[in-house]
């Protein structure tokens, strides 16, 4: 659903009130989203970008493994791509923008610091436009407060078997190019989140910036949950929890729903509000769906940031800002849009292909193309290729039938050349023609056409011998129909059809009426 | 001429002329080292086998008639702060007592270019932090002139060795003075070139904003010959300035005319030693012998250099220096309770004292709360002392001034005192915080007979302009000729 007013609960999930009061919460949610950027070679080496979990170790130079002496240099190309995602978040881009060294001690961090963005990152103050339920098209403008580069770290596997065994560290994913982009906290319920989270990477993807993999930790997000709640008339607000490394969107909505209905039972035992219990840091145990409360933030950290004397800052010139902004391509939501103006789809469909992806969107264009029919083509692509994808687990880019064959195919029922039933059948005929290895081409669509004898036939003068001959086996129907029971012609008409195959249901009606009314 | 009389100019000329083989060099300096470094303790390894297989090699090319490089045959010693593929790198610390690293620095890849001989790895303070030597872990360095005496420090053991002709030339790195200061204390010449005319790649930093690589030789000739080979642009150090690299060696005999010395009186501040000063005044009667200009400059905010040094050279320490953790380099604890104790221990061990001052000076430096008042202030204060050099270089194309406060001083004798040893660095570490080149070369000797040095300072970009007026005076002058009796072949 889309928020207008805070909501009783917190969302779907939790509708939660207090037994003998007349309280209300609204649940306030802020992300924090860390995306691993689609590049070729890592922050400051030229290392191979890549996921790579079963070689630990290979792709590392001494300035990844933090050799003493080592120096790093940006690649430019990542910050293309930070500097991208900037624009199209809507952000503001200052001229110069530096690196900082974030200092904390971890096995999986060779430097001994994170090369980070601290007080002057390359964006802040922007916004994303959501759609939290496609089927009410409100949208809602969550606020960027920054989004700034770093430097991933290793990763540490440690002895699970409780034998204390050796910890080991793989270095791959050490100084891979990684965003961060932090929300104002203006998420209003865990299904808004998802939808942030699910416009987020459709976005990402579109720029083609990061692949957004959760399962290969592409894209990794941490919640700030509190509540406000509304009780005898005041608005008080829940200390606010910091749920951290979840691992899917639905586990941040499970998450942020689970927390919103402990911080209110909590509430509720202790009466205790913001200001007065430190940020809490808790983890996400997806297999219980439960929150647990972790080591306390304060503990860790002073990071000692200061200006990495080894990076020079990065002059953003108006004319780099202005050539990559030209080179944006179109976003998801511009895209929706176009399609529901210019397409005249409904905000549903255009939400459909979009969410598919951009070359699917592209995939569905060239269909409207070759058959100039955007409905038909809709109804096509979100139907039929879709169901027949996920049958057979195929991405568009592998799918059989390409836009010029699907075109061509619903060229020939926009045209009446076939009925969207023969369509269909011709559908199903490509398909196997392709499972069976023979590359599909426009030709092909005709061929079957022929071969099926689906096309319409709607000549009169093939029509009308048929017709009489069904007329003049029927003449209790017929006798019917003039008598005034206008209903029963169907049975004339379902007769005539299916001694013709492809005729066209229109054309036949109107020839069985008029016979009968020359009889 | 012996061999280990010779300047670097006449070696380079000895070899390509195959007067002398390269293997015969090398083995003269080798059998130096051997015959006296037992005493000097100037180098922490030698690589005998490798510097010989270099130089058979040169031979090999000399014979073959092949080209060869800049400095074709010549041996040279390495701080070892310098990343050497395949040599032990230790930093005098106990830390990277077993580093041996996979890959050459920038400046040592220039080197094996050129054809150098690399002769072996010298003796530092632990990680270039001191004045004196003294605080390498694994041995002191003393001076050759006067072994109860430091060479200074921390390029202590490369100006030792360059001294007592162990080798013909050497790099040491400059931090806040450390290749002028022990350049000074040992009578040779050294230089710390503009930040970001010698690549740091390869460089153990110390303190990444103030560090450089710069050479130590016998004479001005020596040190121009191996800055043109070190300098210059290197892409994989962002701090690597793309300007263009003279041919140092070809002006080098040209007088600079007219020429304009500047003295400022901040520069013979309470505490300067009276044969020092003399020897800088002196210095500047022989530059008017010459007809150069001799102007009074001024430079208010040097009184607050050290303040401000000693706080961001610590803060860019203690986070260059966090990654000495005994996870994944040097030192670990053998006994330890959990990670943070691994940690704690580990660098507890691995450490010696000035560098555990220093990273406690500089986290609490870069600490919240602190980081405005200390760090940020102390950063300002850098941006003031470049202005006070800008503005004196509209006056004067190179500043005249002592390069320490007083000539070498006794083993033992500041290592107690960690303020007396900073303010060792009072004349030197301006033009660290300013990023400017400076030589030290001999200027004079006291009544004790130890070597007093000289320093001239440019605007940044002037090494050949340095170079010319340091050879002006050098010419002129008989301090480069003198040598320790050490230094004589036995």
């Amino acid at each position: 659903m889309a928020y207008k007013t805070p909501v009783t609960g917190g969302g779907a999930m939790s509708d939660v009130k207090a037994p003998n009061t007349a309280t209300n919460y609204t649940t306030v949610v802020g992300l924090e989203v860390h995306v691993q950027l689609l590049t070729r070679t890592k922050l400051f080496c030229g290392c191979v970008n890549k996921f790579n979990p079963t070689q630990p170790n290979v792709q590392t130079c001494p300035v990844c493994l933090g050799l003493p002496g080592s120096l790093p240099v940006m690649n430019r190309h990542a910050f293309e791509l930070a500097l991208k995602t900037g624009l199209a978040l809507n952000c503001h881009i200052p001229p110069l923008t530096k690196w900082d060294r974030k200092q904390y001690y971890y096995p999986d961090l060779p430097k001994g610091y994170q090369i980070s963005q601290y007080d002057l990152p390359f964006s802040s103050e922007g916004w994303l436009e959501i759609v939290a339920d496609p089927k009410a098209p409100e949208t809602r403008r969550i606020g960027i407060i920054r989004a700034h580069l770093e430097e991933d770290a290793g990763k540490n596997f440690h002895d699970e078997t409780g034998r204390g065994g050796e910890s080991l560290i793989d270095l791959n994913r050490a100084g891979t190019p990684l965003l961060e982009i932090v929300t104002k906290p203006d998420i209003r319920s865990a299904a808004e989140a998802h939808a942030f989270l699910d416009e987020l990477k459709l976005l990402l993807t579109y720029l083609e910036v990061s692949d957004c993999n959760m399962q290969e930790g592409s894209l990794r997000c941490d919640a700030n949950v509190n509540l406000h709640i509304t009780s005898d008339g005041g608005r008080v607000a829940t200390p606010i929890v910091e749920i951290k490394n979840l691992n899917s969107f639905r586990g941040v909505e499970q998450a942020i729903d689970y927390e919103a209905r402990r911080q209110f039972d909590v509430w509720q035992e202790t009466g205790k509000k913001f200001g007065e219990v430190a940020k809490e840091t808790r983890g996400w145990d997806a297999d219980r769906g439960v929150t647990f409360g972790q080591r306390g933030k304060e503990e860790a950290s002073d990071y000692r940031y200061f200006p990495d004397p080894d990076l020079v800052p990065v002059t953003i010139a108006d004319s780099w800002r202005e050539e990559i902004r030209a080179g944006l391509s179109e976003f998801p939501a511009a895209k929706r849009h176009r399609f529901e103006t210019a397409h005249h789809l409904s905000h549903y469909d255009a939400s459909v292909i979009v969410a598919q992806g951009r070359m699917f969107a592209d995939y569905f264009e060239r269909v409207v193309a070759a058959c100039g029919d955007p409905k038909q083509a809709a109804n096509w692509v979100t139907q039929d290729v879709l169901r027949e994808m996920k049958e057979r687990q195929l991405a568009i880019e592998t799918f059989p039938l390409s836009a010029d064959v699907l075109g061509a195919l619903l060229q020939r029922i926009v045209s009446r050349k076939i009925t969207t039933n023969s369509g269909r059948i011709v559908f199903a005929a490509l398909l196997e023609q392709s499972a069976a290895g023979k590359p599909l081409a426009v030709d092909n669509v005709d061929a079957i056409i022929a071969e099926k004898s689906v096309a319409i036939t709607s000549g009169a003068d093939e029509l009308t011998p048929i017709i009489d001959a069904v007329l003049a086996a029927n003449a209790k129907i017929v006798a019917d129909v003039k008598g005034g029971k206008q209903q029963a012609i169907g049975a004339l008409i379902g007769q005539v059809m299916k001694q013709t195959k492809g005729a066209d249901p229109q054309v036949v009606r109107e020839l069985v009426q008029s016979r009968i009314a020359a009889l | 001429m012996s061999l280990l009389d010779a300047t670097a100019s006449q070696l380079l000329d000895a070899i390509a002329a195959r007067k002398s083989s390269a293997v015969s060099v090398a083995t003269a300096f080798l059998n130096q080292i051997a015959a006296h470094d037992a005493r000097i303790g100037a180098f922490l390894h030698v690589d005998r086998e490798g510097a010989l297989k270099q130089a058979a090699q040169v031979d090999e090319k000399l014979r073959a008639r092949q080209p060869l490089g800049k400095l074709a045959g010549l041996p040279i010693a390495i701080k070892d702060v310098v990343c050497t593929r395949g040599l032990p790198t230790t930093c005098g610390s106990r830390s990277l007592q077993k580093f041996v690293p996979p890959y050459d620095a920038e400046l040592i890849r220039r080197l094996r270019t050129a054809d150098a001989v690399i002769l072996g790895k010298t003796n530092m303070d632990e990680f270039a932090m001191g004045s004196s030597t003294e605080n390498s872990a694994f041995q002191i360095t003393r001076n050759p002139w006067d072994t109860e005496r430091t060479p200074g420090g921390s390029s202590g053991g490369s100006a030792a060795a360059v001294a007592a002709a162990m080798a013909p030339f050497a790099i040491g790195s400059d931090t806040g003075g450390s290749i002028r200061q022990p350049a000074a204390f040992c009578g040779v010449v050294g230089m710390k070139p503009t930040y970001g005319r010698v690549s740091r790649y390869g460089l153990v930093a110390f303190a990444s904003s103030l560090d450089q690589l710069g050479p130590f030789a016998t004479d001005v000739a020596g040190a121009a010959a191996l800055l043109e080979v070190i300098a210059g642009h290197d892409p994989r150090d962002s701090t690597s300035v793309d300007h263009p690299v003279p041919d140092y060696r070809r002006t080098l005999e040209r007088p600079l005319s007219p020429l304009r010395i500047g003295l400022a009186s901040e520069h013979f501040a309470e505490g300067l030693d009276a044969e020092v000063a003399a020897s800088v005044r002196r210095a500047a009667d022989v530059y008017r012998s010459f007809g150069a200009e001799i102007v009074d400059v001024t430079l208010p905010h040097s009184k607050y250099g050290v303040a401000a040094y000693y706080l961001i050279a610590p803060s860019e320490a203690a986070s260059n220096l966090a990654r000495y953790d005994g996870v994944h380099y040097g030192h670990r604890a053998e006994k330890f309770d959990g990670l943070i104790d691994m940690y704690a221990t580990s660098r507890g061990e691995a450490f010696g004292p000035e560098v555990k001052r220093r990273i406690m000076l500089g986290n609490y430096a870069l600490s919240a709360g602190y980081y405005d008042a200390y760090y940020l202030k102390a950063l300002k204060v850098r941006r003031l002392i470049r202005q006070d050099f800008d503005r004196a270089f509209e006056k004067c194309d190179v500043l005249l001034s002592p390069v320490t406060p007083t000539p070498a001083f006794k083993v033992g004798e500041l290592v107690n005192d960690p303020l007396a040893m900073y303010l060792s660095d009072i004349y030197t570490l301006s033009a660290n915080l300013a990023g400017l080149p400076g030589i030290s070369l001999p200027g004079g000797q006291s009544s004790t007979g130890l070597p007093i040095g000289i320093q001239l300072l440019g605007p940044p970009f002037a090494e050949e302009t340095l170079l010319r007026a340091a050879r002006m005076f050098e010419r002129e002058t008989p301090w480069h000729t003198k040598r320790p009796s050490l230094a004589v072949a036995p």
